[in-house]
């Protein structure tokens, strides 16, 4: 197997989606880097879901582009793509009849990670994580008896497993307790280390604002505001304040100023 | 703004949907008398002209399904979305023509074998071919997301079905008239028959132009709609 | 990809498919029984009257067998969709052809099971009768090919169906119009071989060759249709 390609950076350009006679997204531009958290803020049906599905390219925008590395989607090979992408979203996508470590040797053997993905390199990667979302002493249980916060801890140590190089987290703080939390930011922050590009959507602006580098606010479709952040200088304030901007604004001004990410030709 | 709502020739009736339309209304007015003065058959008498109706109805039903057919696969391989308009288009002209050759059907076969309906594999699998048919029409209405690929798959098997029906009459037994009664008509139905069959098939691609057509300017409607929408003119 | 890892990504799934079901049980159990309900209603259906003909236990055969089939396949892809787990599957970079084959495996599986329990039922509420092993070996080809080709097209719509809302309502009108080919010539070769001559056998041979054709095209399109029908639009 070869090296798995590491992605610089995945940006869209002019997005729409239509369901119909429903717009849910009206021309978004964003750019992620590696090494980079962003925070995708937005309200209820803002389309945050939707712009999710499209960089996991398991939905077809109705216009625009999604580009990786210079390179559109379209165009790039999809399992070599889909080998590098990591999304968790609300289900937690594991198998509720197999233990937490079945489920976690599964997902080593599907991504074809740590081989021989049978072997003790496997198994010793799946007990660290097992470790890591403090799941030890429920490995052997079937996943139908976990509790919501367990569910979301092994749905967290499934989408990491394979070392991704995008990362898409849907509300991940769902249901998870003090520890949980803790457990998480301190997940993110060792990705952004390792040069995962990190898309999170979230409603707990305070947890994520320290992780943060970029903040998006996604309203009625459209990106309300974008702004940088020095990472760790972020609080539950700067992050509430862009929120209300981006509200204030209304989903009818063209912002194109602030929906232009830096570094992208106007 | 949009790339896909300003194809300029779009926006009025087409010179050649009118066109056709006229000929249309001119050919309804004159087959009917080719299919009066048509000589009485022997056996079967005055019910026999329903096969001047039957006969073109069947062969666009199957047109309907192989035209949809071919559109969805075209549709699934390369996003086309006019091949998507034509395969939704097609698929309805294949279950309203298949209804028609499945009613007229019957009224003949009442006369000839004394039953509406028998055990036949030609007469199965036509129905059949409606059915999925009538399926495609529902699964693109309700298949929820990804409906109009779902309905095309459909589509696609449903049309392989076309062959086996042409097939399967020679292969199995049938009581159905076949295919070979075409050449070896009497002189004097000839032109009865090829001017209804050479209607109605004009009359197929007039509706499926036009339904086409339809099916595109909904879907120019509803983005000007929604771009209308942002810019914010549909406020009160 | 090498087909060597092909065949292990189809046989990874059909084991975790294997032993889900092992595990859970419910559904296994409920189609068998469902299933033997199925060939009881048809006796009751034709109680008091003729002893049933060859013909009707040809096609209880083959409805029963469509009916318990098409509710076992549906509730398995209900749960890969409970916790969303398809989804899963389809994100992860396995061969979309491997997750197809592996579901049409897994549910030609349960199929059998099905068959193990309509078969016997048959047998003994119909007095079904077999002549030669000759005759019970085109059966079981024609039970394997039939379920071959009958879950080609249910794994292919049931994995497509995604979250629509009456999908239930919706998987039978769609996989029904198209297996009556595999169960128009189930039947159909079912009642030459229970008809037992030598030239009915003849007959029911040009049932499998058919059958076997009708497999070779489903699957292929089914191949090829399950990529684009399992991305949304």
């Amino acid at each position: 197997m070869s090296a798995s390609p590491r992605f610089r950076c995945i940006a869209t350009r002019d997005l729409y989606k239509d369901y119909g006679r429903q717009r849910a997204l009206a021309g978004v531009s964003l750019q992620l880097q590696a090494g980079q958290v962003t925070a995708l803020l937005g309200e209820n049906g803002a389309g945050k879901s939707t712009l999710l599905s499209i960089l996991a390219g398991m939905l077809q925008p109705t216009r625009g582009l999604v580009r990786v590395d210079d390179q559109p989607l379209t165009e790039v090979d999809d399992v070599s793509f889909r080998r590098c992408l990591g999304v968790l979203s609300h289900e937690p996508r594991c198998y509720a009849e197999l233990s937490p470590r079945e489920n976690l040797q599964l997902f080593v053997q599907l991504y074809d990670v740590y081989r021989p993905a049978t072997g003790s390199a496997a198994s010793e990667a799946i007990e660290r994580w097992l470790r890591a979302v403090n799941l030890e002493r429920a490995a052997g249980r079937p996943v139908r008896t976990l509790s919501r916060g367990m569910l979301q801890r092994l749905a967290i140590a499934r989408t990491l497993l394979h070392q991704p190089s995008l990362v898409l987290l849907d509300e991940p703080y769902t249901g998870l307790d003090q520890a949980g939390v803790a457990m998480l930011s301190s997940l993110i922050t060792q990705e952004r280390a390792r040069g995962a590009i990190l898309l999170i959507v979230t409603h707990d602006l305070a947890t994520v604002a320290p992780l943060c580098d970029q903040v998006l606010v996604l309203s009625k479709g459209r990106l309300g505001a974008c702004i940088e952040l020095p990472f760790g200088s972020g609080t539950g304030e700067t992050l509430l304040s862009a929120y209300r901007k981006a509200d204030q604004r209304g989903p009818r001004s063209r912002s194109s100023d602030a929906a232009t990410p830096p570094g992208s030709p106007p | 703004m949009t790339n896909n709502a300003s194809s300029p020739h779009s926006a009025s009736l087409p010179m050649g949907l009118l066109a056709t339309s006229l000929i249309l209304a001119v050919g309804f007015a004159l087959v009917p008398q080719l299919i009066l003065s048509a000589p009485n058959e022997p056996t079967m008498g005055f019910v026999q002209r329903i096969f001047y109706f039957h006969v073109p109805v069947a062969w666009l039903a199957m047109l309907g399904a192989l035209t949809a057919g071919v559109a969805s696969a075209v549709y699934l391989s390369s996003n086309s979305e006019t091949a998507d308009e034509i395969a939704a288009s097609a698929a309805e002209l294949a279950v309203v023509f298949g209804l028609c050759a499945i009613v007229s059907g019957p009224l003949w076969a009442r006369k000839a074998w004394g039953v509406f309906w028998q055990w036949d594999v030609r007469l199965t699998t036509t129905a059949l071919l409606w059915i999925i048919f009538v399926a495609y029409l529902f699964a693109r209405r309700y298949g929820g997301p990804g409906a109009r690929r779902l309905a095309a798959g459909l589509a696609l098997f449903g049309a392989a079905d076309v062959p086996l029906i042409y097939i399967s009459v020679s292969i199995w037994r049938t009581i159905h008239p076949k295919t070979s009664v075409v050449p070896t008509l009497d002189r004097g139905m000839r032109p009865a028959f090829w001017a209804a069959m050479l209607l109605f098939s004009v009359l197929f691609f007039v509706l499926l132009g036009m339904r086409r057509r339809l099916e595109r300017l909904r879907k120019q409607f509803n983005t000007l709609y929604l771009d209308a929408d942002e810019a914010g003119l549909l406020d009160d | 990809m090498s087909p060597a890892r092909f065949v292990g990504q189809v046989w990874l799934l059909l084991r975790k498919d294997v032993r889900v079901e092992l595990r859970a049980g419910e559904l296994i159990y409920a189609t068998m029984l469902f299933a033997a309900i199925i060939v009881l209603l048809f006796s009751f259906a034709f109680l008091g009257g003729a002893p049933p003909t060859v013909e009707v236990m040809a096609g209880v055969l083959w409805v029963a067998l469509a009916l318990a089939g098409l509710v076992g396949i549906s509730r398995s892809f209900e749960r890969e969709r409970e916790a969303d787990t398809l989804r899963g599957l389809l994100l992860s970079p396995l061969s979309r052809s491997a997750v197809y084959l592996s579901k049409l495996l897994s549910m030609a599986l349960l199929m059998s099971l099905v068959v193990v329990v309509v078969v016997p039922g048959l047998l003994l509420l119909f007095g079904m009768q077999l002549s030669g092993a000759g005759a019970l070996g085109h059966l079981l080809g024609l039970l394997a090919l039939g379920i071959l080709g009958f879950t080609a097209i249910a794994s292919l719509f049931s994995a497509s169906l995604g979250r629509a809302r009456g999908r239930e309502l919706l998987l039978p009108l769609l996989v029904y119009p198209l297996s009556v080919p595999v169960l128009l010539a189930g039947a159909r070769g079912t009642y030459d071989i229970l008809y037992g001559t030598q030239e009915s056998l003849i007959d029911a041979a040009r049932w499998l060759r058919f059958l076997l054709a009708f497999d070779v095209l489903s699957i292929t399109c089914g191949l090829w249709l399950f990529e684009p029908l399992s991305t949304n639009e």
